[in-house]
């Protein structure tokens, strides 16, 4: 018996550059893109002013959800990065639920992940700077004595990367864990139903019964309740982050 | 071989030992859990809020076991490999 627990696969190599890898990540990111574009163009065929069909009354209701949650996260003057939160939070979290199909996750891929925190970094950055200047930015870092400064500058880099980390060590040791118990389940039923006398155990033993229906337990917690957790998580924290980036403290 | 036993002997324990990370953020968010539904009990009409709040806060209390997770991840995966090719 054999555990496999691997890292995205590779499927071919671009011979550019020294070879780019174009790896599970990258193909089923442009799947969850796809995905995304297709059900917002499918949302927002034939809107009426007055709604009067299913889909537009759901995509208004989604609209409205995500421009109310950055609204009070970071005040109405920060309303224009409501597309970007909604746009983060829908990537993140069918990227997280792609796992529910056996399919690999992008987001267990430290890249996908590092990405967005860099990402969300750069934009706090900018808020910093475009709030306060220059000077007000790197003044920041001597707050609130001089000698604190290289706390300041490791706190600053450690934003992203607990970030990335967070959601990445989530849903990889969702995945990790899901394996562990799944091949384990085959061994204990071997076992157990080896108990059995005569032909009937032998029969039965080569069945893993117990993998029916156990690991869909796990998969509602691992895969479900993380998934939409660490999405929501990911967004509240880039929101707070830029909110507070822009206040005077 | 005995080398090679013994690198990957200390990965093992190693990774074992980076997930005892994993009782602090236990034992935190249990408290921070506990407090919530407290203040859930005394002002039941705030339970939204609270709830946000709560898990915002599990989820940063989390952090530190997702680093001890991560180096227990890079112990059995990443390690062996690098010191195997060292010796």
């Amino acid at each position: 018996m054999n555990v496999d627990i691997t890292g995205a696969r590779i499927y071919f190599t671009i011979p550019v550059f020294g070879g780019i890898p174009i790896t599970e990540t990258i193909t089923n990111s442009w799947l969850v893109m796809l995905v995304i574009t297709g059900l917002c163009i499918y949302l927002t065929r034939n809107l009426k002013v007055k709604a009067t069909s299913r889909r537009q009354i759901i995509a208004e209701y989604l609209v409205e959800t995500a421009q109310k949650f950055v609204n009070e996260n970071m005040g109405e003057k920060f309303a224009y990065y409501g597309p970007f939160i909604a746009a983060l939070f829908a990537m993140s979290l069918l990227s997280s639920l792609l796992s529910l199909f056996g399919m690999y996750p992008p987001t267990s891929d430290l890249s996908t992940t590092m990405g967005w925190a860099i990402l969300v970094f750069v934009l706090i950055t900018y808020t910093k700077i475009r709030h306060g200047g220059i000077g007000g930015y790197l003044k920041g870092f001597t707050q609130p004595i001089f000698i604190l400064t290289p706390f300041n500058i490791l706190s600053e880099i450690a934003t992203p990367i607990s970030m990335a980390f967070r959601h990445f060590g989530n849903i990889v040791s969702g995945g990790v864990i899901s394996t562990l118990v799944y091949a384990a389940l085959a061994v204990a039923s071997k076992a157990l139903l080896g108990l059995l006398p005569g032909m009937v155990g032998q029969f039965l033993s080569n069945i893993p019964i117990l993998q029916v229906g156990i690991p869909a337990i796990l998969s509602l917690y691992f895969d479900l309740f993380t998934s939409v957790m660490q999405a929501f998580i990911f967004c509240m924290l880039t929101t707070l982050y830029i909110a507070n980036a822009a206040s005077d403290d | 071989m005995l080398e090679k036993a013994i690198v990957m002997a200390g990965c093992a324990i190693g990774a074992g030992l980076a997930l005892i990370a994993g009782v602090g953020p236990g034992i935190g968010e249990g408290y921070a859990v506990g407090k919530a539904c407290e203040a859930i009990g005394r002002q039941p009409e705030s339970k939204g809020d609270l709830l946000s709040t709560m898990l915002l806060g599990c989820a940063i209390a989390e952090t530190t076991g997702i680093y001890g997770f991560v180096t227990g991840l890079l112990l059995i995966f990443v390690a062996p490999g690098i010191f195997i090719n060292l010796l």
